[in-house]
This record gives structure tokens, C-alpha cells and sequence, in this order.
């Protein structure tokens, strides 16, 4: 069946087993030189990139949203197909039948979805009210079980950005194995594995399991029919470069008319996709030129892709993300570099098709990479602010080689991992609620079980320390009870029967946890270790206010007396998380991630004795608190370097900005110092960094007048996103944020 | 042995070749009119052994690659001589470039002992003739110029540098000048024009200080570049060691 497609390809494991890896490394051609070779982009891409440009100009006018379907619920097969341009396309495929028309997906839940038609003018229609009026919805599922005390944790902002009313996403189905084995040859595995687990005895996991496999069937039958809609028989594995580019495509859009989950991460796709562009053009099939353009026109794609979400949704993760996240690089297991010509062409649709925020390219960084693809990529990086990178040295060796990042910066080897994604707990908040004896500083409602306050007047050190562990655990419980409720649930009412399609039916689970506000807790506590803090309480005896005397090492100086702090700290969390059994016997892992609720956070969360006041942003991620940092942007990232990956395997935001005339004279000086840059930080093992290289005149300047700058993408925590695509008051928080500036 | 420190500046990009680490010490006998740095004028300051400023400094060698390193700046960091020489003896055992960012004043068998130790030297020259030092600087420029022989006798690597004010020294003839004079030392390796800037005025205004050059404007790029080809134009043959930051340049090193 497969002679056709799969001709001249050397054979191995992979042609009997589902095996993308071994595909690639039986194939794939690493590429030691430069960019040299691309092509620029050809005149249909621009006109096309054009037409593009329009749209996105006029979903800007309309407030962000061009057009909702209120009237049919997103599934794979349930829209009409789409084009931008039905004659000039060459990858095919829209969510719903028009460009950047976003459709409704109730089954996170309905009123989520009601109100976010709501928010932009629009109606839910009768149709969809009617239709949901007897069905169960994740949000309801999770509303059910829900104990007061997770409520009360949700309300005031311990717990916060849980996903229990929108689809929690940070799947990754491979679809690489649609190219690859056509659907016939994955349906017809996965058939295998449903007659294997139905010799078993009948438990709960395996009745699930039965279930969940019954579903991923049917809909790897509607990702055909889907593809047929357009022309397409998908049935069979491509034959060319350009039907494997269309067949991952189907494949990942299926998933996400399925799915609105928070991140739809792509995998890791261009190094896979070589091996068939070589294909290609060792047969003289297609020109350097056709093959860029299928990548831009593929990315084209890749960044009309939508979904409908609430203003509250937007507060905590600004800028309309998908989080399309395509990985790039990296090293093999045997020493040979994953690059390829296709990963420079990846990164070229940057230029093509100009700077945007998706998909959101992710340099998977090792410090054996060849140098010309570091220097290629640091200059992508200084010129269009949009790619981040990831250590490649530190993830290889706990999930190999054919891993992608989901969302910012959680790996998981393709196909085989999947994640339960669960926000973040809020650590300064914590800190807050040990010292008021379990009451929120904010409400002042009691929210943890009820202990003595601090007494006195000056925090010692030993004492607050000692009053955080008994909150911790209860924090750590009840977050895990709340995780456990969540993905039970959506499991149980909106399970990604698409994307678990695309994975080995015998899955590996993470449960992703997440701590926000960790700069702040550090430097609270070293406030109170290494200056004089004093309480100040209001008349119920709450402590509202800490007045701070005298200076104290603070987090992004290098300086171990308060770095180690933030060590601790984190490692106390992630060992109290532990202690909690997971649903479905998920690998706990941390993250520290705030994307861009670390405003969201900071408002929910009183004054601080680092001397924040109530209100204040956090900083974002792992990021050290602006304007603390005394010793330029190296130490920094030092201090960030020291938080421990083994701990944090779910990833370590940092974002870094520097005005480009502190990073050297010249392009080229540039380059080489980023560069230089990466190399050394992640040579301490530092797990992942954005780079902005910009002027805060220019932020400021695109603040006030936006029409001047309507394509500034910058990297904020984890992500790129449109400058305008934020709220005015994150705008100006990143604008506050350090920039290294040292001349 | 203890130095007295203004700052730490773990990345520096624009003081040497590379990525640098920048330790500015403290204390400055020069009082030059467009001086960015004023709250270092005075001795006093935080004190820091040696050990300490490397244990710094080591920290950070992850991101010198092959050509970054540290730049002792300051302040006038030949004023703490022994402290310098020190630190950069110790750099060199961790095998790490060093580079000495002066005004080119002080004691010459001070400075002699801490370029013993200096792979590079990036010394300001910041006038043509005696009266505008004396004038602007409150400095002598015979000191500047023995100290500049005494690296070329060194064969110490030499990058000399001159600050543009419009309407102050961005004259054809000084700045011609100023290329003539250090094109005279055969270690130099690039002449660099550094662009005016009135950043530090906030400093000034902190400190209570009148900046003296509150009146002159900026110096933009453009004029820099013009500049760069009126001295490339003038000594055609020397313009492989003149630094053109705004474009592609050989670097010699």
C-alpha cells in the first residue's frame, strides 16, 4: 500500500510499529551550513500574505474578533471548507468556513461560551443553547465536585487560571503519523489496541480506556471525511512534500475544531518534513522556491488559526494565543544535529511573510548545534523579536530526542507524553496567608484552615518559615484535589479524542503544576532574613502593610543568599505536591509560568515585605522583580540559571529585554554576543529564554500611538504576541519591565 | 588587598571586544565636562577584595566565548592601581582576556604594573592640544600621551577613543587631529568616536551638580559615520584599525 509513498526511503522499525523517531533518523539530512540558500518570498505569497494583512487589519478594527458562527458548534466536519484564496492556495484547510470566522466550543462549558459571544456583540444562537441544555459540560462536571474550600482557594486568587471552564489544550497529538501512515493504518492500530485492552479484566481504567479508544476511532474516521470536504483523500500516507505538509495540517486542524484548549501546540514538524522536501528535490519534483513557498503558505495557515475566548480568558493570557508551538533544532541522541534545511526555512517564513506572534517558533538550543544555525537564529531573533529559545542540553536527556514544547515551555516526547495542564498557585500569596493565620489579606474571609497569626511586630525569619509548611500543604492538597477534579472531568466530557488519536494508546501522563510570584517570595523572605520588616495590621488584627527597613539581597543579582531562597522554596512546593496521589497516576511536574497572569496575580494579592505594594504586577515567570536587578542582565540570568530543571521539568520562563545598542555596535556584534549570550546561560543549565531586542522608546512610542507600529510583536512570558493584542495596563507593565541597557 | 567599587555590570557589550564583565571602580581626579559617570568622582565606595570580584567575574565566564572578558572602567581605575594589577593577574591564571578602560592619568610605574597584566587598553583621548584638557578636563595631556607610549613599549594592545560633542570637538581639523595623534602608536588596533550622550543629567541633577554641557545637543550616528570618512579619507592608509561601528569592520585582534 505504502510503495508509492514511502519509495526511497531507507526502511526500519518504523514501517511495522508507529515510530515517527526512528522515520527520521532512518532519513533525515542534517544541515551544518547557513541560509544562504532560501528563497525569498514569491509573488503569489505576497499577494496572498496581502489579502491576509487586510483581514487581520479589519479583526483589529472590530475590537479583535471579525466574525463568530454563533449557529454551529466547532467539530471537526461541522463547517463547510474554507479558503482564503481558493485558487492560489497550496496548503488547504480553515477552522470554520471563512477566514478568521471563530467558532463556538460549549463543551468547556456554555456559559463561558455565551458570554464570550456576548463580549463582542454577539448572541449564542438557539440552536446551541437548546443543543447544550441537556448536556453535561466540563465546567459542569467540575462545578459539581468542586469542594467550598477549592472555591474559596479559586476566588481569592491562590489558585487562579485553573482550566474549568475552557479546554485545558497542552496536548500535542503527532500529527507527523497522518503523513506518514495515512489514517487507515492508524485506525487500524488502534483497533489492535482496543482488542489487546478488551482481553483484560473490565476495571474503571480499562473500561475508560475502551471508551476513550471507541472515540479516538470515530474521529480519525471524521478527520477523512474532513479532508475529503476539500478534495482530499487522506486515507492512504503522502507521497510528496507538499501532500505531507497537507495531511500534519488536516491533522492539527482537526484537533483544533475539536479543541479550544488554552495551548494547540504543532510538535515538532520541520525536520520530519525535510526528509520529504529531499525527497522532492533530489527527483527534481520541486524548486527551492516551491518548497519555501508551501512552508509560507503552511504558516499562512498556521496564523488564521482562532478561537473564541472572554474578556476575563484574555486578562490572563493576553493577546488571542493559540500557542502554536513548533520546535526547531536540537541535537539527536547520537550526536548528529536535528537541523536541517527545513528548520532555517521554518524560521525564514519570518521574513516571508513578516514578524508575528504565531506560530510560536521555539529554538531548541544545544550547545553543539552547528554555529551557523546559532548565528541564523539569533539574527531571526534581533530582528523579529519572535522566537524564543529552550535548552535542548537539559530536556534531551529526559525525554530524547523527538520531543516538542506545548504551550511555552513543556516538553513532551511526541506521541507519547500528554499533559494535565493546572495554571498556577500563587507563592507570595501563600506567604501572605501563613502570616493572617489562613485569611485572605485581600477579603479578609477566612480561605485556610484558621491558625494563630503571627504575632508581634518584627517577622522573624525561623518563624514565618515555619508558619508557610503547614499552609503549604494545605495549598499543595487542595490544588492537587482541584487538578484531580479538573482532568477527571475533562476527561469524562470533552476528551481530545483527535489529538489522543495521534498518540501510542498507551500514554505516559503528566500533571503540570505551575507557582507564580516566586521573585516576590524570595525577596520577601530576604527582606525579613536580611533587613527589618514590620507588620502593620488594620483594627481586626489582619496584617495589611509591612514596613521595610534597611536593604537586602534581592533575586536577579546573582547573589546566593537570597538565589538559594528561591531554590528552597520551590523544591518545598514541588515536594508537598508530591505527597498528594494524582488522577490517573500522572507524573507530578512544576512549572514556573505565568504567561501573562502575573498582572492578573499581582492585583489579587495584598502588600509584600520585598516592599511591593498591594496590587503591584508580579514579575513574569522565573523573572526576577524590575528594577531590583543592580548588576546588569548576566547576573540575572544567572540567578535564574540556579532554579533547578530536575524540579521545574515542566519548564522555567525567563524573558530577557535589551535595547540593541547595549547587546553591541553592529548587526553582526550583535548576533555574535546573543549568541554568546545563550550559549552561557543555557550552558548552566538554564532551561528557556525570550529575547527582546528593542528600545522601551519604541514600546512606549507603540503604547501611544499604535497605528505607527501595527505588527510590533514582542516576547512576553512563554509566547509572542502582538504589542496591541495586550491590555493597556499590560502594555505598561511590560514597558516597566527591565530592559538591560547597560553603556 | 581591597579596591573600592562603584558598580557591576555583568554585560557589557560596547567596552572591548565580546561580552564583558565591567567592574567600575571608584574615584576620579579629572573633571571632564561631559562625563557620564559623576557619582564616581569621589574615593569613596564600596570595598571588595580580590577574591571577591573574581568569585563575580567567574560567574559570568560562561559568556566570554572567545573573545569576551573583563573591563576595569571606572572612575580613573588606574587611581587604584594595586588593586588593578592584582585582579588582573588573577584574571589572567583563569584565563581571562582583560581590558582597561582609562583616561590614561596617574602614576606610570602604578600603570606599568597593571599593564603587565592588560591584554587591552582603551584609553580616552579627549582633546587635541593642552588648553581644552586643561579647560575641559582639568587634565594634563602630556600625562595622557607618556601613558599611551608606555603601552606601545608594552606592545599592549591599544584601542583609543574620543568623545564627539557637536559644537565642542566634532570640528574637522581636532578631530583630525586626534586621529593623527593616535595613529602615531603602532599597538593601536581601532580609533573609536563615541557619540555625545546627555543620559547621565539625571545624575547630575541627583547629585545636585550643574552639568556643564547642558547647553551642546546629542551627537547622532550620522554625524559619526561622516566623521569616520572625512579621517578614512584623510589617512586612507591606517583605516583598517579605525572602528566604523555602523558598518561591517575588520577586526583585528
Amino acid at each position: 500500500m505504502s510503495e508509492q509513498a514511502w519509495k526511497d526511503f531507507n526502511g526500519g522499525c518504523w514501517e511495522t510499529e508507529m515510530n515517527v523517531r526512528d522515520f527520521i533518523q532512518t532519513n533525515y539530512t542534517p544541515y551544518e551550513g547557513g541560509g544562504e540558500f532560501l528563497a525569498s518570498a514569491t509573488e503569489r505569497t505576497n499577494s496572498l500574505m496581502k489579502k491576509l494583512n487586510h483581514l487581520l487589519e479589519l479583526e483589529r478594527e472590530f475590537g479583535g474578533v471579525l466574525d463568530v458562527d454563533t449557529r454551529t458548534v466547532s467539530s471537526v466536519k461541522s463547517y463547510r471548507p474554507g479558503y482564503l484564496d481558493k485558487e492560489r492556495e497550496i496548503i488547504v484547510g480553515l477552522q470554520t468556513d471563512r477566514p478568521l470566522r471563530r467558532g463556538v466550543n460549549p463543551f468547556g462549558g456554555l456559559r463561558m461560551t455565551r458570554e464570550a459571544c456576548e463580549a463582542y456583540g454577539y448572541k449564542l444562537s438557539e440552536e446551541v443553547e437548546k443543543e447544550f441544555k441537556y448536556r453535561t459540560t466540563h465546567n459542569d462536571g467540575v462545578f459539581r465536585a468542586y469542594t467550598d474550600e477549592i472555591r474559596a482557594a479559586r476566588h481569592c486568587g491562590i489558585i487562579t487560571g485553573l482550566p474549568d471552564a475552557y479546554g485545558r489544550g497542552r496536548i500535542i497529538g503527532d500529527y507527523r503519523r497522518v503523513a506518514l501512515y495515512g489514517i487507515d493504518r492508524l485506525i487500524e492500530e488502534k483497533k489492535k489496541d482496543k482488542a489487546q485492552i478488551g482481553t483484560q479484566i473490565m476495571d474503571a481504567d480499562h473500561i475508560r480506556q475502551l471508551e476513550e479508544l471507541y472515540q479516538q476511532i470515530t474521529f480519525l474516521g471524521y478527520l477523512k471525511e474532513m479532508a475529503a470536504l476539500y478534495g482530499f483523500d487522506i486515507s492512504k500516507p503522502a507521497t510528496n512534500g507538499r501532500e505531507a505538509v497537507q495531511w500534519l495540517y488536516f491533522g492539527y486542524l482537526g484537533a483544533i475544531k475539536e479543541q479550544n484548549g488554552a495551548a494547540m501546540s504543532l510538535g515538532r514538524v520541520s525536520t520530519f518534513l525535510d526528509i520529504y522536501f529531499e525527497r522532492d528535490l533530489k527527483n527534481g519534483i520541486l524548486t527551492e522556491q516551491q518548497v519555501q513557498e508551501i512552508f509560507d503558505d503552511f504558516v499562512m495557515k498556521l496564523r488564521m488559526a482562532r478561537h473564541l475566548r472572554t474578556p476575563e480568558y484574555n486578562e490572563l493570557f493576553a493577546g488571542d494565543p493559540m500557542w502554536i508551538t513548533e520546535s526547531v533544532g536540537g541535537m539527536g541522541g547520537d550526536g548528529r544535529t536535528l537541523v536541517t534545511k527545513s528548520s532555517f526555512r521554518m524560521l525564514h517564513t519570518l521574513y516571508n511573510l513578516g514578524s508575528a506572534a504565531e506560530p510560536n517558533l521555539t529554538v531548541l538550543w544545544s550547545n553543539k548545534l552547528p554555529e551557523s544555525f546559532k548565528r541564523f537564529a539569533a539574527k531571526v531573533s534581533c530582528d523579529t523579536d519572535a522566537i524564543q529559545f529552550e535548552n535542548d542540553d537539559v530536556m534531551r536527556p529526559k525525554f530524547g530526542d523527538d520531543y516538542g514544547i506545548a504551550c511555552c515551555v513543556s516538553a513532551m516526547r511526541l506521541g507519547k507524553d500528554m499533559q494535565f495542564f493546572g495554571a498556577r498557585a500563587n507563592l507570595a500569596k501563600l506567604l501572605l496567608m501563613s502570616l493572617n493565620g489562613g485569611r485572605d489579606e485581600k477579603s479578609a474571609r477566612q480561605v485556610a484552615p484558621a491558625r494563630t497569626p503571627y504575632q508581634g511586630d518584627i517577622l522573624e525569619y525561623d518563624k514565618v518559615v515555619e508558619g508557610m509548611a503547614f499552609y503549604r500543604d494545605w495549598l499543595a492538597k487542595t490544588y492537587v484535589s482541584a487538578m484531580n477534579i479538573i482532568h477527571y472531568m475533562h476527561d469524562k466530557y470533552a476528551y481530545e479524542k483527535t489529538q489522543m488519536a495521534l498518540h501510542d494508546t498507551d500514554v505516559h501522563r503528566f500533571m503540570a503544576f505551575g507557582v507564580a510570584g516566586l521573585s516576590v517570595l524570595a525577596d520577601s523572605l530576604s527582606a525579613i532574613k536580611h533587613a527589618k520588616v514590620k507588620c502593620i495590621r488594620d483594627e481586626s488584627g489582619l496584617i495589611k502593610d509591612f514596613e521595610t527597613i534597611g536593604e537586602y539581597p534581592a533575586y536577579g543579582n546573582d547573589d546566593d543568599r537570597v538565589d538559594s531562597i528561591a531554590q528552597e522554596q520551590v523544591k518545598l512546593f514541588f515536594e508537598a505536591l508530591k505527597k498528594h496521589p494524582t488522577y490517573r497516576n500522572a507524573e507530578h511536574t512544576l512549572s514556573i509560568l505565568t504567561i501573562t497572569s502575573n498582572v492578573v496575580y499581582g492585583k489579587k494579592t495584598g502588600a509584600t515585605p520585598d516592599g511591593r505594594k498591594a496590587g503591584e504586577p508580579f514579575a513574569p515567570g522565573a523573572n526576577p522583580m524590575h528594577n531590583r536587578e543592580k548588576n546588569g542582565a548576566l547576573a540575572s540570568l544567572n540567578s535564574v540559571a540556579k532554579l533547578s530543571y530536575d524540579i521545574c521539568k515542566d519548564g522555567i520562563s525567563n524573558t530577557f529585554s535589551i535595547v540593541p545598542q547595549a547587546l553591541g555596535h553592529t548587526d553582526e556584534e550583535r548576533h555574535k554576543n546573543l549568541v554568546s549570550i545563550l550559549n552561557g546561560y543555557f550552558l548552566q543549565n538554564a532551561h528557556h529564554i525570550n529575547v527582546n531586542v528593542l528600545n522601551r522608546e519604541t514600546l512606549i512610542e507603540a503604547y501611544e500611538h499604535p497605528d505607527r507600529y501595527p505588527n510590533l510583536t514582542i516576547r512576553v512570558s512563554g509566547y509572542a504576541v502582538n504589542f496591541h493584542k495586550l491590555s493597556k495596563e499590560q502594555q505598561r507593565e511590560v514597558i516597566s519591565r527591565t530592559f538591560h541597557e547597560a553603556m | 588587598m581591597k579596591g573600592r567599587v562603584h558598580s557591576f555590570q555583568s554585560l557589557g557589550a560596547v567596552d572591548g571586544p565580546g561580552l564583558r564583565f565591567i567592574v567600575f571602580l571608584q574615584g576620579c581626579t579629572l573633571r571632564c565636562a561631559y562625563c557620564h559617570n559623576p557619582d564616581t568622582w569621589s574615593p569613596a565606595g564600596a570595598e571588595y577584595t580580590v577574591d571577591e570580584v573574581v568569585e563575580k567575574i567567574l560567574r559570568c565566564k560562561p559568556y566570554f566565548a572567545e573573545n569576551g572578558g573583563v573591563t576595569v572602567s571606572g572612575g580613573e581605575p588606574l587611581m587604584q592601581w594595586a588593586f588593578v594589577s592584582e585582579l588582573f593577574r588573577r584574571l589572567h591564571c583563569e584565563g581571562i582576556h582583560t581590558a582597561l578602560d582609562t583616561a590614561g592619568i596617574g602614576d606610570p610605574e602604578g600603570a606599568r604594573s597593571v599593564l603587565l597584566h592588560t591584554d587591552l587598553v582603551l584609553c580616552d583621548l579627549k582633546f587635541s592640544n593642552e588648553e581644552d584638557y586643561l579647560r575641559y578636563c582639568r587634565g594634563n595631556m602630556d600625562t595622557v600621551l607618556r601613558f599611551l607610549k608606555q603601552t606601545e613599549n608594552l606592545k599592549v594592545p591599544l584601542w583609543i577613543r574620543h568623545v564627539v560633542v557637536p559644537g565642542l570637538t566634532d570640528g574637522t581639523e581636532p578631530i583630525l587631529k586626534i586621529a593623527e595623534l593616535a595613529a602615531r602608536f603602532s599597538n593601536l588596533q581601532r580609533l573609536e568616536l563615541l557619540p555625545f550622550r546627555k543620559l547621565c543629567v539625571s545624575k547630575y541633577q541627583a547629585m545636585g551638580l550643574p552639568f556643564p554641557l547642558s547647553d551642546y545637543g546629542e551627537c547622532t550616528d550620522a554625524e559619526i559615520q561622516e566623521l569616520y570618512r572625512i579621517i578614512e579619507n584623510h589617512l586612507p592608509e591606517k583605516a583598517e584599525s579605525f572602528c566604523f561601528p555602523n558598518r561591517a569592520y575588520k577586526f583585528n585582534s
